[in-house]
């Protein structure tokens, strides 16, 4: 360690002295890529190892050098830790030279990798995780939260449902910081559209049961029942809810947080109808179907998901930057990112000075056993919500780099 | 009074019934760890693995055997299941018995537990690393699908078979053990075996059959489980220290104090629930807690 | 010291057997291994990082093998120690803006008094029913965690700063850090090495190999069991707060009981009952699940295959077996 840092000194100093303004060229004459995500664990299915074809792909499509200097894809699994996260993203950055991570699904494990960043001064791009404070509360100037957030799965879902007539909602909780986000900012959005909150129920992460939180939903006879909780929590939650009856009854379950590989682990028949919001669906356009069919050959066959897409179009466009600043130096290429608009055919829109990607997402409903044609044909989209929906206006944000003012 | 805890009487009731039906089923999933516990003293720590196993083998007879052996239309149904999964491993149980677990005996308890630890580690990583962590979802068998509408809780046939299915084994689990002649060789085998085997019993095989049966239970609730919990790598990894825990409580040398301790957990936690829900998954702790400091080796159980 | 050492070398060895190497030469090799990871900072091939959180994980699983390897006593709970002592000392580091060595102190006197607390209601019971209360008692830990809003729940204490040690020398330059943590372990190291040799360990071991026969030479079997549990768990706050230091966070992970069950993995690897035994099989644990975290499931399954390894074959740890093989006490 020490002797890198000397010899990164005399090189500064080398390169002072023949007067060149902005650091120029790549450190360590390469750009590393990492990606940090969940290969083993709860969120394995939402990014893990596709998100690393995505990755390797993203570079292979952009000609797999930069600037003249090649271009390293590493991956570490933080297994949706936050002292994994931790500890490994600081690994990258420090022993592994790393540039940029992408991934970090998990919103605890990505607020520890974005503390690391800070510290450090390289970037995080967030695909997998959701909780609004990773670009409101604790952002900061090196983070890009790329694909959505608990503000957009509100005001997709929770909107999405409200207008559709259905006012009265009971909520079933995860008790951890997210669920409690989830259900606050949904419970804002219904607040604001007329809708009520009947009632609702916390339940401590990784339950197996859920009949008793399910029958006092049932009895709280609210027209939604809206699960504000994630992974193995939301799929015990709604094949329970059908085994009792409540899939196909008067009330409706609604997922405030559904992954497209959730609905294939549950299957379609309990899952039929219902409609959750992701930032990006496969099947949703030409650009996007032409993505898919490349990532399926070499994915066994299974489509990609909205994070894993996501960490695709964020490597692409993070090198594109670093082309058009002719350096890797992480605030020139913040600079860069933030100040053109992006749209290279699966996602469109401008990155905000609070590192929030502004895109539109889509509300998705799942098909029933007929309709759908292939394992991975699963949805359609009901509705695209803009992007100014589906973000929280920067009148509204409590980011230090909007504000001025530490939170 | 009611209206003082904030809940109906009727929400009560549907509360407190869930809540025996998941007791009688924590009930069953302890049955098997009681039994190799009270009489082979070994604590079984591949519990949790061995359930996991039942319901993957029910799910894989039913969807991915046909595949597997070229016949697409094969397929193993529930009904078969509850008897071959248990069976199944209850083989593969006493060859961990017979290659491993027999040169333990001898030694401190601490191996045994630190072995079947590992062995459960084992078996669930590589089902994760086969089948992933989402895992796969497990049809009700048709008879039983649908239920009855008890005021306003909606209690499924399944459920209901469920709780018969698990309130038969473990009676027939005690009175095998307490009341026929073999389950008193069973019990004679645990407190002095040099004896019984002087008088020309089998010990070592009556030993490895025991085995066999308490994990085939672990098996045979996996398999009434899986169409209710998604079947899933680690869906034993989250039981196992609940199971435990009652067993201690229990007493981990009476079978009738694990099944008692069983239904009464599940009405705690019913309650809990109700009132406290995030401590539902804490309250049995601190229940373990308060018993084995006012009864040292459990309600029922003997101090060895 | 040469004396007090020599004179257990000889009761240990029924059979009494040249040692090839004696207590001296071991002394020797001890410095010398101090001193070698004392240079570790100059050189590329390891990532000081890593050990540093070798040596958090060493002083813990040393505390474990102080309680099991010496005391006999199983305990499944240890990580509500390690963790409260890591949530303790994040707090005071990032809130109160303490320095380092304070911070740690306050971790370990939280840690120990939780200790003694534990130790009081679990030392009435015997075996595996100790074993379970300590573990009902570190989820009781873990679920309070997981309310109180000081943890800050899943996200946990991050961006602990590290401060300056004694107010001078700036922790946050990685080299710095690292011989804080080395010196932290050295210091953890010696302590143990103490106390295990002192005539209260002595009694310890007694009560291990044959509590009946201690209680009728007129000891007070279950005083020195509580001392002993009390020191494990402050020892193991030393442990959980030199985490939060190195690593910068404090999560849940910590009061997880699969934490406790990492350090009886890694004492028994290593080596129940000696001193090396606890730090070898810390280097060893986290280097494979560094290593193996990249494929995915397998850390999973290689640590339950060395938990089975261990059992069947290498009941006396590595350590454990070169200490046999060479007749010698490490």
């Amino acid at each position: 360690m020490k002797k890198r840092y000397l010899s990164k000194l005399i090189a500064g100093a080398l390169f002072a002295s023949v007067g060149v303004a902005s650091a120029q060229g790549l450190s360590n004459d390469s750009v590393n890529i990492g990606v940090l995500t969940d290969l083993s664990g709860i969120y394995s299915a939402v990014e893990g190892p596709g998100a690393v074809l995505a990755a390797q792909m993203a570079v292979e499509d952009f000609g797999g050098t930069v600037l003249g200097k090649p271009i390293k894809v590493t991956s570490a699994d933080h297994q949706s830790k936050a002292d994994l996260s931790a500890s490994k993203s600081r690994e990258m950055f420090e022993r592994d030279n790393v540039d940029m991570i992408v991934g970090n699904v998990a919103s605890s494990s990505a607020l520890a990798a974005m503390e690391v960043a800070d510290q450090l001064k390289r970037i995080v791009i967030v695909t997998g995780a959701a909780s609004l404070p990773i670009t409101n509360e604790r952002c900061n100037a090196y983070t890009v939260h790329y694909v959505y957030d608990t503000y957009a799965l509100a005001n997709g879902t929770a909107a999405g449902v409200l207008a559709s007539g259905k006012k009265t909602w009971f909520f079933l909780t995860a008790d951890y910081i997210f669920g409690h986000t989830l259900q606050r900012d949904a419970t804002e959005v219904i607040n604001a559209k007329g809708g009520k909150v009947v009632g609702s129920v916390l339940h401590p992460i990784k339950t197996t049961d859920f009949a008793s939180y399910l029958a006092q939903a049932q009895s709280s006879k609210a027209e939604v029942i809206a699960l504000a909780n994630a992974g193995g929590d939301t799929i015990g939650s709604i094949k329970q809810a059908a085994e009792l009856g409540i899939v196909g009854s008067k009330q409706t379950i609604v997922p405030l947080l559904m992954f497209t590989s959730d609905v294939q682990a549950l299957g379609l028949k309990d899952t039929a109808g219902m409609n959750f919001t992701v930032g990006w669906y496969w099947d949703f356009s030409d650009a996007n179907r032409k993505f898919a069919n490349r990532f399926m050959k070499r994915f066994n066959g299974k489509a990609p998901t909205s994070p894993q897409a996501g960490v695709y179009s964020a490597t692409l466009n993070y090198l594109q930057a670093i082309k058009a600043a002719g350096t890797d130096n992480s605030d020139a290429v913040m600079k860069q990112l933030k100040s053109k608009p992006i749209d290279d055919g699966l996602f469109k829109g401008v990155i905000r000075a609070d590192g929030k990607f502004e895109h539109d997402v889509y509300l998705l409903q799942v098909k029933t056993p007929k309709e759908s044609k292939n394992k991975n044909d699963i949805a359609k989209v009901l509705q695209v919500i803009p992007a100014k929906d589906a973000t929280l206006p920067l009148s509204l944000s409590k980011c230090v780099l909007v504000t001025g003012v530490k939170s | 009074m009611f209206e003082l805890l904030g809940i109906s009487p009727q929400a009560l009731i549907s509360q407190l019934l869930i809540g025996l039906i998941n007791g009688s089923f924590y009930a069953l999933l302890s049955l098997g760890l009681a039994v190799i516990f009270g009489l082979l003293n070994v604590i079984n720590f591949t519990h949790g693995a061995l359930y996991m196993l039942g319901a993957m083998a029910a799910w894989i007879g039913l969807t991915q055997l046909g595949g597997w052996v070229g016949m697409p239309d094969l397929e193993l149904p529930y009904w078969l299941a509850l008897f071959i999964a248990p069976l199944v491993v209850g083989l593969f149980s006493i060859v961990i018995e017979k290659t491993m677990l027999k040169r333990l005996y001898h030694l401190d308890h601490l191996y045994g537990l630190l072995l079947t630890f590992g062995l459960a580690l084992v078996i669930e990583g590589l089902f994760r690393h086969w089948f992933g962590v989402l895992g796969n979802s497990y049809p009700v068998p048709d008879i039983l699908r649908g239920g009855i509408r008890v005021n306003e809780l909606f209690i499924p046939w399944y459920r209901l078979w469920v709780v018969g299915m698990a309130l038969a084994a473990c009676f027939a689990t005690w009175f095998f053990i307490e009341r026929t002649n073999l389950g008193s060789l069973l019990r004679a085998g645990t407190e002095n075996p040099r004896l019984l085997q002087a008088l020309g019993v089998n010990v070592p095989l009556i030993i490895t059959l025991t085995y066999g049966a308490g994990c085939a239970l672990a098996a045979f609730a996996g398999v009434l489980a899986a169409p209710i919990y998604q079947v899933t790598a680690i869906m034993g990894s989250d039981l196992i220290i609940v199971v435990f825990a009652v067993v201690v409580i229990g007493g981990m040398g009476s079978i009738a104090g694990s099944i008692l301790t069983g239904l009464g957990l599940g009405v705690v936690e019913g309650l809990t629930k109700v009132f406290y829900p995030q401590a539902s998954s804490v309250s049995i702790f601190v229940i373990m807690i308060i018993v084995l400091l006012i009864k040292p080796a459990g309600l029922f159980g003997k101090v060895r | 010291m040469n004396t007090a050492t020599s004179t257990q070398t000889s009761a240990q060895t029924t059979v009494a057997k040249p040692s090839i190497i004696n207590t001296t030469m071991i002394n020797k090799i001890t410095i010398v291994i101090f001193v070698l990871l004392a240079l570790l900072p100059f050189q590329d091939a390891v990532y000081d990082l890593f050990m540093m959180k070798v040596f958090c994980f060493a002083i813990f699983a040393a505390s474990v093998n102080l309680l099991l390897g010496f005391s006999g006593l199983l305990s499944f709970g240890h990580a509500a120690f390690f963790g409260t002592s890591a949530y303790v000392t994040a707090h005071a580091m990032k809130e109160w803006g303490v320095t380092p060595e304070l911070g740690l102190l306050v971790g370990v006197v939280a840690s120990t008094a939780l200790g003694y607390v534990f130790g009081a209601l679990a030392i009435r019971r015997q075996g595996i029913y100790f074993a379970m209360i300590t573990l009902a008692l570190a989820q009781v830990v873990y679920f309070i965690a997981t309310q109180v809003p000081f943890t800050n729940g899943e996200d946990g204490i991050q961006g602990v700063p590290r401060g300056y040690f004694l107010g001078v020398f700036d922790l946050s330059n990685s080299s710095h850090m690292y011989w804080f943590a080395l010196g932290v372990f050295i210091v953890a190291f010696l302590l143990i090495q103490r106390v295990v040799s002192s005539p209260f360990g002595q009694v310890l071991k007694s009560i291990r190999e044959n509590e009946p026969r201690a209680i009728s030479l007129g000891y007070d079997v279950d005083r020195y069991k509580l001392m002993a549990f009390t020191i494990s768990a402050g020892l193991a706050g030393l442990g959980g707060g030199l985490k939060s230091l190195v690593l910068q966070l404090a999560s849940l992970g910590d009061v997880f009981w699969h934490t406790s069950g990492e350090a009886v993995l890694m004492t028994i690897l290593g080596g129940i009952g000696t001193l090396w035994g606890p730090v070898l099989g810390a280097a060893i644990v986290i280097n494979l699940q560094n290593y193996l975290a990249n494929l995915g499931g397998w850390s999973t399954i290689a640590t339950g295959a060395i938990f089975v390894l261990c059992v069947m074959a290498f009941r006396r740890g590595i350590v454990g077996e070169i200490s046999q093989r060479l007749n010698i006490r490490l």
